[in-house]
């Protein structure tokens, strides 16, 4: 089919959708998605056709534009879909993510999926329903109020053996309907599907082998490409100069064949040994001119940059902080880089001809990733073809565009489809790190136990905007996105979770040229703000010789933060004592915090129990509980695994991971030099999910991170009585803190 | 320079051409387009290549091809089979136990590390059939996994042990 292109709206809402549908049905073509494949994408969001068809077999296929990443969206949006056409799970599916087939829902990040997709999947599905009704009335002569529908069986509600299937009525044929977003959608109280703990579909095959990922693919007769890189990338402005490539240094390789554009360097091979073998011994001299600050001087060197300051958030006085009769905590924490590091290396297969180009790749934005394959390489966007392949988990922004875009660069030199699989290194070396951090928060509370004042400056870099490959074979400038939001300190972290009457939130943008590739990785900054506030919050608590989590609750007025927040505390079975520590002598000490923290939207709450070895530093976390509430949850189960995999990472990020730099490049390369959390130092996890169904679906894929973070500190604080002002907590770094008292 | 070798994987022996150092992976991944083992790091560190050699887990990214003649290679992809032979079974199952209990516990998010993580673990039961959890902690901890499913993954090795003695005890 082509996709309609007519405007229905002006045609009026819902009444005359009966009408339009008759008319459409009369010698339309089959529903091909084959068909759809002629056509760029997107396609139009304002048609039925778009969202959904109806198979003859009275089964139906949803177009989705989110991607499946492991979080179970591919399940939870059939549920949604099913919930409203009253079909079983078992008669749905899906298809992978083309901008020749799939709808632009925007990229698969900010936990987007339900909370953004979720209601144009159920009223697309919604207004179907409506229109297979008015259909059926007419086929069996009804009035649509006796009609009921299970299993997508339309029935008499008095003659059941009167039926129609949807399959019979539309079966693969377009709809020709405009999406109006009018029809009525089903309540809470008569869900069936939506809030059950339907299992993921994508498990099966992916314990099987049969699954798919991006690394499987292969195409015939293409090349396998590896890129040519320094191990760890430099300042993000300085980008990479090669002063010289000896390709006879791999003279030895007859399969392989060098491939330079810009300072862009590549091999491509036959043989996928041929290409890892050149791309290893292949001799470059790059420029290593020195020009990143290294680990040591990080902080300082962001905490004296010039920077571009915003209020984020400013209310009443914070000259109150003055009052002697206030306890105050004032500090400075600093929060490292961090890399999204997926456990398989980015993968992409990119066909490039001279008018028109086919990448496939891991994106969580096929439609973003087209415009950027398209402005580089010159090809008109409805010539660019993106296909999604899921791949190892991303967390965000990891080099899934720079692989699609070196790919491309290799297959457009080689005039073949060339598969490049990034080496750990190029992973580790060259991502878009989640920013590192300085905040300096202080917070003052009366002696009644209330917080008065409360302020908060965060120093960081935005994210960058250019992708390595592009920057390096075209040349292009270094620059970054606009703006704040997420990329800096937001109120729902800090000092806004609080009732405070006098507040003052203030982001420091640093400029991120001089520093490493920036990108959204997973909760991006809110461990590092939570980490800082949290323990902030926890120190008032302390002064006052209150109970942290009676404290938070005598300053918290908004009920989903109360709900969150109790949710964790009873999870723990909490027994309220005076924050700070009975401290012991053992060698091994134990300790439990508290903590508060989302992204952006939803709500989180967690309680961490850690354990602190004196004598080795090391850090243990025994047991984390972690609430999220996201609004109307559509399949608790999936939540709870997302909040288990939060718990854990969130451990993984606090106590072991460290993107280290010299002045010349990132020196942590594998997962030797980027440790991440394993079996035997894995905590317990206790999800719980606050279910809110009269609420607006929001993100639960990031949401209980920040919390688990401040968790952390502050039961570390509990076990030894010492504030770890710098994560990760390694046992380096807790060595020093300990013995500094 | 390459070579003709031949290879036992899955019970089929087979004959590839290539360099005798070209990393078993490879081979798997290429000339006989297995899923199971796949690229992680390269470096023996994570466990994403893994498959069974002589029912020992191996990390086929630097293991050399040449390194495993007339030996018996196993893959996810073997793994039913394999479990039919250890336990005599007329036929295999379409799932070893430890695959199954991943599904029942929904233990996987992207799943891109399970392929390890079930090679490991079934070889584990293979030779310790009730593990205890400090036990599996110890004998998965070579395997890494990015999402945070351990806990999980804990809970379905226990499970797969349970219905793997349920099968005995029957």
């Amino acid at each position: 089919m082509n996709f309609p292109r007519r405007d229905f709206l002006k045609s009026g809402g819902a009444l005359v959708i009966g009408f339009r549908l008759r008319e459409a049905l009369l010698g339309q073509s089959r529903l091909d998605t084959t068909a759809r494949n002629a056509v760029p994408g997107p396609p139009d969001a304002k048609q039925i056709d778009t969202w959904l068809a109806i198979h003859a077999d009275n089964t139906a296929t949803i177009f989705i534009g989110f991607a499946e990443l492991g979080q179970g969206n591919s399940t939870a949006l059939l549920q949604v879909a099913a919930e409203e056409l009253d079909l079983d799970m078992r008669q749905l599916k899906t298809v992978r993510l083309d901008t020749s087939i799939t709808p632009n829902q925007g990229g698969t990040y900010s936990s987007a999926s339900i909370q953004r997709g979720g209601p144009q999947v159920r009223t697309a599905a919604a207004e179907a329903r409506f229109a297979l009704l008015q259909l059926a009335s007419k086929n069996l002569n009804t009035p649509i109020d006796r009609l009921t529908v299970a299993k997508g069986i339309v029935s008499v509600q008095d003659n059941p053996a009167q039926s129609v299937t949807y399959g019979a009525l539309v079966g693969d044929k377009p709809f020709h309907l405009a999406f109006t977003g009018t029809a009525p959608v089903k309540t809470p109280a008569e869900f069936k599907v939506v809030g059950t703990r339907v299992p993921r579909n994508d498990i099966p095959d992916k314990v099987s082998g049969k699954y798919v990922y991006m690394q499987h693919m292969r195409v015939p007769g293409m090349l396998h490409g590896r890129v040519v890189r320094p191990r760890g990338q430099s300042a993000y402005g300085a980008g990479v100069k090669v002063l010289n490539v000896d390709e006879a240094s791999i003279r030895n390789i007859p399969g392989a064949r060098v491939i330079h554009r810009g300072n862009f360097t590549g091999v491509v091979a036959e043989n996928e040994w041929d290409a890892i073998r050149a791309a290893r011994q292949l001799k470059v001299t790059w420029d290593t001119t020195p020009t990143l600050p290294g680990s040591a001087a990080l902080y300082e060197s962001m905490r004296t940059a010039k920077t571009t300051d915003r209020v984020v958030l400013e209310r009443g006085d914070i000259g109150v902080f003055g009052n002697a009769a206030h306890v105050v905590a004032r500090t400075t924490y600093h929060g490292p880089y961090q890399a999204h590091a997926p456990f398989g290396p980015n993968c992409a297969l990119a066909d490039v001809k001279s008018d028109s180009a086919l990448v496939m790749c891991s994106t969580q934005d096929v439609y973003g990733t087209r415009g950027k394959i398209s402005t580089m390489l010159g090809i008109p966007l409805e010539k660019v073809r993106v296909q999604y392949y899921e791949g190892s988990g991303t967390y965000g922004h990891s080099c899934y565009d720079d692989v699609a875009q070196a790919a491309a660069i290799l297959s457009q030199a080689a005039g073949k489809p060339v598969r490049l699989q990034f080496m750990r290194w190029d992973e580790h070396g060259w991502d878009n790190y989640g920013p590192a951090h300085v905040g300096e928060v202080r917070a003052a509370a009366d002696a009644a136990g209330k917080i008065v004042a409360y302020e908060y400056h965060g120093w960081q870099h935005n994210w960058s905007l250019l992708e390595t490959s592009e920057q390096l074979a075209f040349g292009k400038p270094a620059a970054e996105w606009p703006g704040a939001a997420a990329q800096g300190v937001s109120a729902a972290n800090t000092g806004g979770i609080y009732a405070t009457p006098n507040l003052r939130i203030v982001n420091h943008q640093v400029p991120g040229t001089a520093y490493l590739k920036g990108g959204w990785l997973r909760s991006p900054l809110d461990l590092s703000v939570s980490f800082a506030s949290e323990q902030a919050i926890d120190e008032l608590a302390y002064l006052l010789h209150m109970d942290p989590y009676e404290f938070r609750k005598r300053n918290i007025t908004d009920e989903r933060w109360m709900g969150v927040l109790d949710a964790a505390a009873k999870a723990a079975n909490w027994t309220p004592r005076p924050a700070g520590p009975v401290q012991s002598g053992a060698k091994i000490v134990t300790g439990r915090g508290i903590g508060l923290g989302t992204h952006l939207v939803s709500y989180g709450g967690a309680v961490a129990e850690i354990e602190v070895n004196k004598e080795t530093g090391r850090v243990v976390a025994k047991h984390l509980y972690g609430a999220i509430d996201a609004g109307l949850t559509v399949n608790p189960a999936f939540v709870e695994n997302q909040i288990g995999g939060q718990l854990v990472q969130a451990a993984s990020r606090m106590l072991k991971e460290e993107v280290t730099l010299s002045t010349t490049n990132v020196t942590s390369l594998d997962w030797n030099s980027y440790p991440i959390l394993r079996f035997e130092e894995c905590p317990e996890v206790t999800p719980v999910v606050v279910q809110r169904l009269d609420q607006r679906s929001s993100g639960a894929g990031e949401e209980v991170m920040a919390a688990a973070a401040g968790a952390i500190g502050n039961a570390f604080f509990d076990a030894t009585g010492v504030r770890m002002r710098e994560y990760p907590l390694t046992p380096a770094r807790v060595l020093a803190a300990l013995k500094q008292g | 320079m390459a070579s003709e070798l031949k290879v036992k994987v899955n019970e089929r022996s087979w004959k590839v051409t290539a360099a005798p150092d070209t990393p078993l992976l490879y081979v798997l991944a290429n000339e006989l387009q297995l899923q199971g083992p796949r690229f992680g790091c390269g470096l023996a560190q994570c466990g994403s290549c893994s498959v069974l050699v002589n029912g020992v887990e191996t990390r086929s990214c630097v293991t050399p091809v040449s390194a495993v003649q007339g030996k018996s290679v196993t893959t996810l992809e073997g793994l039913p089979a394999l479990y039919a032979a250890q336990k005599k079974l007329p036929k295999a199952p379409d799932l070893h136990p430890v695959q199954q209990a991943m599904i029942d516990e929904q233990a996987v998010q992207c799943g891109y590390c399970f392929n390890g993580m079930i090679i490991k673990a079934s070889e584990l039961l293979s030779k310790v059939p009730q593990p205890d959890e400090a036990q599996i902690r110890t004998a998965m901890n070579g395997h890494l996994c990015r999402c945070g499913t351990y806990p999980r993954v804990i809970r379905a090795i226990q499970r797969a042990s349970h219905s793997m003695m349920a099968e005995i005890v029957k």
